[in-house]
């Protein structure tokens, strides 16, 4: 109690000295300066990030409020400070060194020159977004007997309010306070030693915090769900394979849908015109085996369109029909609007760049991004389907793309400006092997496993410019080898990207020249993103151990 | 058990070591009866359980990057490995001595490819490779050197390390160099030269820059190594591994 009113006597105390700054501003520089001076003042008094702000990300370009940025999830910052014609004299203005190992694949958030970041083996931190220097640090304390299937990887938070929002690897759900990283609530989602995990950023919308659930490779039952922002209760949960009775159960063979997968461990958007959250689904299990699973297995590798406010499905898509290539469909599904079109773009890990009316889920287009082999027709809707000789063998059936796809779950971005969608493409073709595998809770489950095929070429990869409205390659910049860098787009005509060699590289994003690169000392495993803080642009992304943040000299 | 093991074997370690464990371009052959981190059950049972390190063997357990296997599928894993081995040590198929011989002289080898201490720079360390690859391999990688390419430094996060390919350059100045690829990225590449000179260079400054999957290494046809030349070259790379490897 007496802590208490301590603190609040200080509070007080500081904020009667800002009051007076502002008298003596306002008598200074007059009304102008009197308005500004108290809504900065507003700002800094409460710095909720409310609901609203989440809505409106547009209207505080400073600010990256959410995973992709905007709700949209075009990953494009309204920045131009820095642009086409200063890009070359970028320099890095700070590192930050979580000290962990592994890939560092996480996208931070800053509101309001506070920087929050999440590292591997579930670290989340506070930063000054100026100088880099941490505010306050939260380790979860991970058990032995998670199961991450690739890497004890953490891509970030959701904030609402003064709490933001981590989901974890051993399955929990956790409320930080944003001043001091103490937790305010921690739920249990699910049985981690089963398999099941998080690794994805939430998103919040409205009053809910919504996650996906990973654990594709342990036969898990994959699902999407939301809890209340202020106490941590669960409101809802859709299961992503049907139950016996609901529509689309007859999709798996016999009890294979209560060990089916399709994860969700990608963040979804949120269209508030339609009250309408897009998610995208993961690969059915075992991935590479499809005997004992027989039929479409829904809702593996699909665009999921949900209300947010009940988790009730509005309507669905499916990318990959019983898949067996490991083709998690698990890209950020992007809202493009083109006069009165609204659609969801895609460039799937399957090879095909789809266009999906997301009013109703209906295709408008697939074309091939990448080196395709696994489907050579299509239905009547022009969707791609399976080829029969496509199918994992005993010993080994070369397909293309690979088991870790055309492109994965690294960020594309939309560019509102060039109206172009920029991915990180993958050409490397895999060797798939298909063995028999029982089912034993928290084991592996895939059902074999592929491999690179030597024989061929080196594998390489590129960062692809492509157009929504005709699925035509605009430009591409070829990568040494395949990267698993995301890509951020600014209104200052750039695009950023990272390479597996350790380059983080900015292009024009109208002609693909490269303007700027600077070598990181690792692969780059994260998406980039923007901000401003004292009215400078900043430019941030992960690499190796380290966050880096640039801007110019 | 073996059948299961097989099974085991693909799913966790064709990967690396190719399917029927003949070895890849990446893990060493299995068949080979001598193995090079331990020959009993209990030191594979080690090797697999915890990984070796200092190599790119990976531990196989549940909570680490991975997805893992149990006690039990390791030990069908080491009888399957058992049921594909060859018994007999493929170095007592030729003449060892004389294969040094042909190593240091006729066929050059030695000019650049070193084998423990002693040799050239230009191609792989060879003093552990016969501990590792399969005899099929190693005649591959003297008949025809440019269909897999040997492998070089490998980052860690990248996907795949860097190949021994051919690069031709031309400097600012107009001097003509020719040598391996060390390593290589968008925007730069370190090379060392057929005189062994170590060279970094910016390729926006290059004049020219030309890589090839043509190895430097010259492909040794059955009338410049005959096939008994061959099996004594390979006996010698085998039996000097077997030896003491990389020591």
């Amino acid at each position: 109690m007496k802590t208490r009113s301590m603190s609040a006597r200080s509070k007080s105390r500081f904020l009667a000295a800002l009051e007076m700054t502002v008298l003596s501003m306002a008598k200074v520089r007059g009304v102008v300066a009197f308005v500004a001076a108290l809504s900065l003042l507003a700002l800094q008094a409460s710095a909720q990030v409310t609901a609203e702000r989440l809505l409106n990300s547009s209207k505080e370009p400073q600010n990256w409020l959410m995973y992709s940025g905007d709700y949209a999830g075009h990953r494009f910052s309204a920045l131009d400070q820095i642009n086409v014609s200063n890009a070359v004299t970028l320099v890095p203005k700070w590192a930050y060194q979580t000290m962990a190992g592994g890939k560092f694949e996480a996208t931070p958030l800053v509101v309001d020159g506070i920087l929050y970041g999440t590292g591997q083996d579930d670290r989340v931190y506070a930063l000054d977004a100026r100088s880099g220097r941490p505010i306050w640090q939260y380790q979860q304390t991970l058990p032995a007997d998670i199961r991450p299937c690739c890497g004890r990887v953490n891509r970030g938070l959701a904030i609402l309010g003064d709490k933001v929002f981590v989901a974890t690897l051993d399955a929990h759900v956790i409320a930080l306070d944003s001043k001091t990283g103490n937790v305010v609530w921690d739920a249990t989602a699910a049985e981690h030693a089963k398999g099941y995990s998080f690794t994805l950023a939430p998103l919040v919308i409205k009053n809910l915090v919504l996650v996906g659930v990973s654990g594709g490779e342990y036969g898990i039952r994959g699902f999407i769900e939301a809890y209340d922002a202020a106490t941590g209760a669960r409101k809802w949960r859709f299961y992503t394979i049907p139950a016996p009775g609901e529509p689309g159960h007859d999709s798996w063979e016999g009890d294979s849908w209560k060990i089916g997968g399709s994860p969700a461990w990608i963040t979804g958007t949120y269209d508030p015109a339609t009250n309408t959250t897009f998610w995208t689904t993961g690969n059915p299990s075992p991935s590479n085996r499809g005997e004992g699973r027989a039929g479409d297995n829904l809702y593996s590798n699909s665009l999921l369109a949900l209300d947010p406010d009940t988790g009730k499905l509005k309507w669905h898509f499916q990318f990959t029909q019983h898949d067996e290539h490991d083709y998690d469909a698990t890209q950020v599904p992007v809202m493009i609007d083109d006069g009165d079109r609204k659609w969801i773009a895609q460039a799937n890990r399957n090879g095909f760049f789809y266009i999906v009316d997301r009013t109703n889920g209906k295709l408008i287009s697939a074309t091939s991004y990448a080196k395709v082999s696994w489907s050579t027709s299509k239905d009547a809707t022009g969707r791609p389907l399976p080829d029969k000789a496509g199918a994992p063998a005993p010993d080994g059936n070369r397909v293309c793309p690979g088991a870790l796809g055309a492109t994965n779950w690294m960020s594309p971005t939309y560019d509102p400006q060039t109206k172009l969608f920029y991915v990180t493409a993958r050409e490397q073709c895999d060797i798939f092997s298909t063995a028999p595998q029982p089912y034993e809770a928290g084991h592996a489950y895939y059902g074999s496993a592929y491999f690179p095929n030597d024989e061929t070429q080196p594998f390489w990869g590129a960062l692809r410019a492509l157009d929504p409205a005709t699925g035509k390659l605009k430009w591409e910049w070829k990568h040494t080898s395949p990267a698993w860098a995301g890509v951020l787009s600014t209104a200052g005509g750039l695009v950023f990207t990272g390479d597996a060699e350790g380059n983080f590289i900015a292009l024009e994003a109208a002609s693909g020249k490269v303007l700027w690169h600077f070598q990181c000392g690792a692969s780059v495993f994260a998406s980039p993103m923007s901000f401003a803080i004292d009215g400078k642009q900043y430019v941030a992304v992960a690499a190796g151990s380290a966050l880096f943040a640039f801007g110019l000299p | 058990m073996a059948k299961l093991g097989e099974y085991q074997f693909r799913s966790n370690c064709a990967f690396c070591h190719g399917l029927g464990g003949r070895g890849g371009g990446r893990g060493p052959d299995l068949t080979r009866a001598q193995k090079h981190h331990g020959n009993t059950d209990g030191e594979l049972f080690h090797n697999i359980h915890d990984g070796i390190a200092g190599t790119a063997m990976p531990a196989a357990t549940n909570g680490g990057i991975g997805v893992g296997m149990s006690d039990e599928e390791i030990w069908q894993v080491i009888t399957y490995i058992r049921s594909v081995e060859k018994k007999a040590s493929a170095a007592e198929t030729g003449d060892a001595a004389h294969g040094k011989e042909l190593f240091y002289g006729a066929t050059g080898c030695g000019t650049c490819h070193m084998m423990n201490g002693k040799g050239g720079r230009l191609g792989p360390d060879l003093s552990s490779t016969g501990a590792s690859r399969s005899v099929e391999y190693l005649t591959e990688s003297l008949r025809n050197p440019s269909k897999r390419l040997a492998q070089g430094i490998s980052e860690p996060l990248k996907d795949f390390s860097e190949e021994y390919e051919t690069v031709t350059v031309v400097t600012s100045d107009g001097t003509k160099l020719q040598g391996v690829v060390l390593n290589e990225d968008s925007f730069t590449v370190q090379m060392l030269d057929t005189r062994e000179q170590l060279h970094a260079f910016e390729k926006v400054k290059l004049r020219s820059y030309v890589k090839t999957r043509e190895s430097l290494m010259p492909a040794y046809d059955v009338k410049t190594l005959p096939d008994k030349d061959l099996k004594d070259l390979i006996a010698f790379l085998l039996a000097a591994s077997e030896k003491g490897g990389g020591q």
